[in-house]
């Protein structure tokens, strides 16, 4: 294999050779190599087949804005990452990677029968092709397209690494840590500020790595790098952050950077995270993020061995890697020349240059004859040929707006090209900059901030090494301190689609490299009647691929142009989006995976559910023990069991994640009143009422028992998931509405834990524990409150059932809920003390026609719907919601009112969320009249109960309503809510 | 992520700790049963939906719990002003005068 590498070229370290392989075939590189260069080393340009026509590709770029060669990097199970641009992937001894989206292989491709029938893909054929028959997207069209058109496949493993995050903050933030991002930090840095330099790359210069040559003060660019770095390195309020890419500006100066830190080693040490989010506040923000080379339009532009002029640069004198053996050169700027005289004088054979423009300099034309180079002026490319790698191009005279026919052949391996220089104003556009249009760089640059910031360098437009130098100093405060020695970074000519002598309609000139959109698409998209340039951009999808165009947005946006013929300032660029390259999902999940996705809040008394064997379920943040099997139980049986013995002898239950709100204040009873539904005024202290809160649209928000411990102060309960929406919107009318009510709301639900005793034996256990409280019937009735002590400890126990029993809910300061618990439940063993969950807990409520907000109700439910007039103070004046309930639409006959339900088959379980209908056999689409909301096995009554909101229920009870299902429809009887113990006769007990 | 500044902290905190309470200055009705089906629903469900200027509620939920009044632009999300509950609404020429 012939060897590519220059000796004396590079920083890559050729003390030892190590070892990669490229779809399974083992090459050699050197530390300081990417994937890309080591390949060009041996003489590899085919990575990979395109997107949609599968043709071949080889290396466009040498970094990020990388359009072609991404591949599958595998390091193990778990590992696999695809699109990975194997122009920044770093080498280490052992790397293994893939090409993608071929097959069966990479020279032999089958896809590429697409690029012959490629008139069958024309821009938006997506839309146009597969609209019909619809059953045929699932079958045919979906897998097809998956398998031949396609980026690599997406990983199969749970991802095996971690990752890490961070905010930071800092007074300036240079992004781009090229010349112009290094004279601003070493400004900024001076007075002590503290300064962030953050490049995307593993070595920080920018373009000084690729530009050895240049003298800065004197020095080689490599020394004046050195010598700089240091100088920042050894200041305390500098932080240097290489492979770290700033990938999103947000509002306030709020950025998002991902640290690559261990893709790049060879041994992955577990211990490790792989990437680090960095989110950094920054007082001021520089961008220095360079620009980036645009390609030339025109006929087999894509061919493996076309690349960006830069690129082919940065491969010599970074990695020492020639990018052939004979070179030509296409161009319309004068900065390609730079790279013909580099490969020239490192011993390159310079085909020819070929330069679109009639006139150019006496001076690179004068250099160009001292190395031998040919030039060739007023000339364009009308062809590439070769298969799987450019062997020549036909290039013809291109004068007086004219490309005479006669073409002619010129041999070559590789062929550079440079279309001008676009700068990377990405993230100034992420901060919602305005950009203005510069004609004489064709380009569009930096206008208006609207953050505290600052474009330096090349992404500013301002290119040349001292231009961007004195820039950069000046914006991090310094003056200009530095002396260069160069020629002109020089001058170009932007084109669109370049002119051919051949015929337009036969021709792929590539715009997008990385979507396959050729100019011809652009052009039959505005035909078409696509005449913004947000349009063109969705229906072609150029600039949609992972690499966001950013080799290609600006050539679109000319052809575009000059197609609807509307100015290019006046025609816009397309938006630019975080992140500015793909960032792994990884990164963005930080610490926040497996078991810390989500806060999971527990209970005091979760521990002991845990250790007997509870099956949980989320509700809302908290985990709540759902059932407590045992044996072999499953959960119909362990619900049955529990249900059993909450209604016959006694049941524990875990009611801590109850909300509860301390309302307190002389104007207590007063804020209540409008707060809620019911009325507070008489409600006389150490008693309790079930508590109905509405939104102010009427609609039924959330319930609770509420206790008034004093004349100031009302224990509110509220639902589980409700608790933090309640105290809100008590706050927002307290704090907003009526400020001049003497309350305050205070949040207990984590201060208490609550334990029910439900169940005929609930008052026999209980008694002997308490001090201060009588449990008798008339003393304690029902819905009553009472302060003292259990055990000692101070208590606020209810008198109160959600389950239809004789029920107390004993409220102890969270931290004896365990300790009580395990009392209770040790003595409770005399009475068959069971403890139950939250199913069980669901299925005695429902058999009482007890409803739960949010299950029973959507919002969309009235009192009068949930038949709950009766929780209303007909004499209040106000209350929230009180005026809607007025309104004509609620006041309307058909509303859907909660029923209960009877199955006529008593084994059939209704499935909640059902629809119902009147009548069965209805043609399709039926008219439904309701839903069903609760449903379950009850095992007291030994049938199926179920609840649901059913057009005018109440006045239809006795009726039969119907239930479709896939398999059958179900017919049930409507009737009331309260399917056991109607009168309430289990709540007294004795 | 927005800056906010409370003006009962005093101080600017990432928007994480705030919540957005919608539009500002709807002053709930004294007496709401005189009102007609038609102002009561314009009370109740319109809202400016303003390009450009608003005025609208925030919730320092996470930090001194207060809601607080604030004047944004929906275009650039840049906050004008805040200010305490209770104030009026701030005039056009003191707004002009703070984007100076
Ligand atoms: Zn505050």
């Amino acid at each position: 294999m012939k060897n590519f590498r220059k000796t004396g070229r590079g920083r890559i370290r050729r003390a030892r050779l190590i070892s990669f392989t490229f779809d399974d075939r083992q090459y050699q590189g050197f530390v300081g190599d990417t994937l890309a260069s080591a390949l060009l080393a041996n003489g590899v340009h085919l990575i990979g087949r395109s997107f949609k026509y599968h043709r071949p590709r080889g290396f466009l770029g040498a970094g990020s804005e990388e359009a072609n060669a991404l591949v599958t990097f595998d390091r193990g199970p778990g590992r696999v990452t695809s699109n990975v641009r194997a122009t920044t992937l770093e080498l280490f001894d052992g790397l293994v990677a893939y090409s993608q989206n071929n097959y069966p292989n990479l020279k032999f491709d089958l896809g590429a029968i697409n690029d012959i029938f490629s008139m069958m893909f024309p821009a938006g054929f997506y839309n146009k092709t597969f609209m019909w028959p619809k059953s045929f997207w699932d079958k045919v069209y979906e897998p097809v397209i998956r398998k031949l058109a396609g980026l690599g496949p997406a990983p199969t493993e749970a991802d095996a690494d971690h990752y890490a995050s961070l905010y930071g903050h800092c007074e300036v933030l240079v992004v781009g840590a090229g010349p112009a991002g290094i004279a601003a930090a070493l400004a900024a840095s001076e007075k002590g500020d503290r300064v962030i330099l953050a490049d995307e790359q593993n070595e920080l210069g920018g373009s000084l790595l690729s530009n050895p040559e240049a003298r800065i003060d004197g020095q080689l660019a490599w020394q004046w790098l050195d010598k700089s770095l240091e100088t920042l390195w050894l200041r305390k309020n500098v932080t240097l952050l290489s492979r770290t890419t700033v990938i999103g500006y947000y509002h306030d100066n709020f950025l998002g950077l991902v640290e690559r830190l261990t893709d790049h080693q060879g041994d992955i040490n577990p211990a490790s995270p792989r990437e680090c989010l960095h989110r950094i506040r920054a007082g001021k923000v520089i961008l220095a993020a360079g620009a980036i080379e645009r390609p030339l339009v025109f006929a087999g532009n894509d061919r493996p061995g076309v690349m960006l002029a830069s690129a082919a640069q940065t491969y010599l004198n970074r990695y020492g890697v020639a990018v052939g053996d004979n070179v030509a050169v296409f161009t319309s700027h004068d900065s390609a020349y730079e790279t013909a005289f580099d490969l020239s004088d490192a011993g390159v054979k310079i085909s020819s240059i070929i330069d679109l423009r009639a006139d150019v300099s006496e001076i690179l034309l004068q250099q160009a004859h001292e190395r031998g180079i040919a030039v060739l002026t007023g000339t364009v490319v009308c062809g590439t040929k070769g298969r799987l790698r450019i062997t020549g191009v036909r290039v013809a005279k291109f004068q007086n707006q004219k490309v005479s026919n006669g073409t002619e052949h010129i041999a070559c391996d590789c062929l550079l090209m440079t279309g001008g220089w676009t700068p990377s104003v990405h993230l100034f556009s992420h901060s919602k900059g305005s950009l203005k249009w510069q004609d004489d760089i064709g380009a569009a640059v930096p206008d208006m901030a609207n953050e505290n910031t600052l474009s330096v360098g090349a992404c500013n437009g301002t290119f040349g090494l001292s231009a961007g130098l004195e820039e950069g100093s000046i914006a991090g405060g310094g003056g200009n301190p530095f002396r260069t020695e160069e020629t002109e970074f020089g001058t170009g000519q932007t084109w669109q689609t370049l002119p051919t002598n051949r015929d337009p309609s036969r021709i792929k000139a590539f715009v997008d490299f990385q979507n396959d959109v050729t100019e011809k698409d652009i052009n039959l998209a505005v035909l078409e009647g696509f005449k913004s340039i947000e349009h063109v951009k969705r229906y072609t999808t150029t600039g949609m691929a992972t690499d966001q165009g950013k080799t290609s947005n600006l050539n679109a946006v000319q052809i575009a142009s000059k197609a609807i013929q509307i100015p290019v300032q006046k025609i816009g660029l397309t938006t630019f989006r975080p992140p500015f390259t793909p960032t792994s999902f990884g990164a963005l999940v930080g610490h926040r995976a497996d078991d810390l996705f989500d806060v999971t809040r527990k209970t005091s008394i979760d521990g002991w559910a845990d250790d007997n064997g509870a099956v949980f379920e989320p509700v809302s943040l908290w985990r709540r023990a759902r059932y407590f099997p045992q044996g072999n139980e499953d959960m119909h049986a362990a619900v049955a069991r529990e249900c059993k013995a909450t209604r016959n002898e006694l049941g524990i239950f875990d009611a801590s994640t109850l909300g509860k709100i301390e309302v307190v204040g002389p104007d207590a009873a007063k804020f209540m009143n409008l707060m809620y539904t019911n009325p507070w005024t008489m409600l006389a202290i150490g008693r309790c009422r079930y508590g109905l809160m509405l939104h102010e649209d009427g609609y039924i928000m959330d319930d609770g028992v509420i206790g008034r411990l004093a004349d100031d102060r009302f224990h509110v309960t509220t639902t589980t998931g409700g608790a933090p929406r309640v105290l809100r919107m008590m706050e927002d009318y307290l704090q907003t509405e009526w400020p001049d009510l003497n309350v305050w709301l205070t949040s207990t639900t984590e201060q208490w834990a609550v334990i029910a005793l439900n169940g005929p034996h609930a008052r026999k256990l209980l008694e002997p524990f308490i001090d201060g409280i009588d449990l008798g019937p008339e003393a304690f009735p029902h819905m009553a409150v009472r302060e003292g002590t259990i055990f000692g400890v101070e208590t606020r126990l209810f008198r109160v059932s959600f389950s239809g029993e004789l029920g107390f809910e004993i409220n102890v300061p969270a931290h004896y809920g365990r300790a009580l618990w395990e009392k209770l439940f040790n003595a409770g063993k005399a009475y068959g003390i069971t403890p139950y969950g939250t199913e069980t807990m669901h299925v005695l409520r429902a058999e009482k026609g007890y409803i739960i907000v949010g299950q029973d109700t959507d919002g969309t439910i009235t009192p009068d719907d949930a038949g709950m007039s009766w929780a209303i103070g007909k004499k209040k004046p106000d209350f929230v919601g009180k005026r809607s309930l007025a309104r004509a639409d609620i006041q309307a006959p058909g509303r859907k009112q909660l029923v209960g339900l009877l199955t006529t088959d008593p084994n059939i379980v209704l499935e909640e969320g059902a629809q119902i209908v009147a009548t069965p056999g209805q043609s399709v689409p039926m008219t439904m009249i309701g839903h069903v909301t609760s449903s379950y096995w009850s095992t007291t009554l030994n049938r199926s109960i179920a609840l649901a909101v059913v057009k005018s229920g109440r006045a239809q009870t006795g009726s039969n309503i119907y239930v479709p299902m896939p398999e059958k429809t179900h017919e049930a009887k409507i009737c009331a809510t309260v399917f056991y113990d109607p009168k309430g006769e289990r709540l007294n007990v004795v | 992520m927005l800056l906010i500044k409370c003006p009962y902290c005093e101080e600017e905190r990432p928007e994480i700790e705030f919540s957005y309470a919608g539009e500002a200055h709807i002053v709930r009705p004294t007496d709401p049963s005189k009102m007609d089906d038609t102002a009561w629903a314009e009370y109740l469900f319109i809202r400016d939906n303003t390009r450009g200027v608003h005025y609208e509620r925030w919730y320092h939920i996470h930090g001194c719990a207060r809601f607080f009044n604030a004047v944004r632009d929906t275009i650039s999300d840049k906050f004008i002003m805040t200010y305490k509950m209770g104030l009026p609404r701030p005039a056009d020429v003191e707004i002009a005068k703070v984007k100076e």
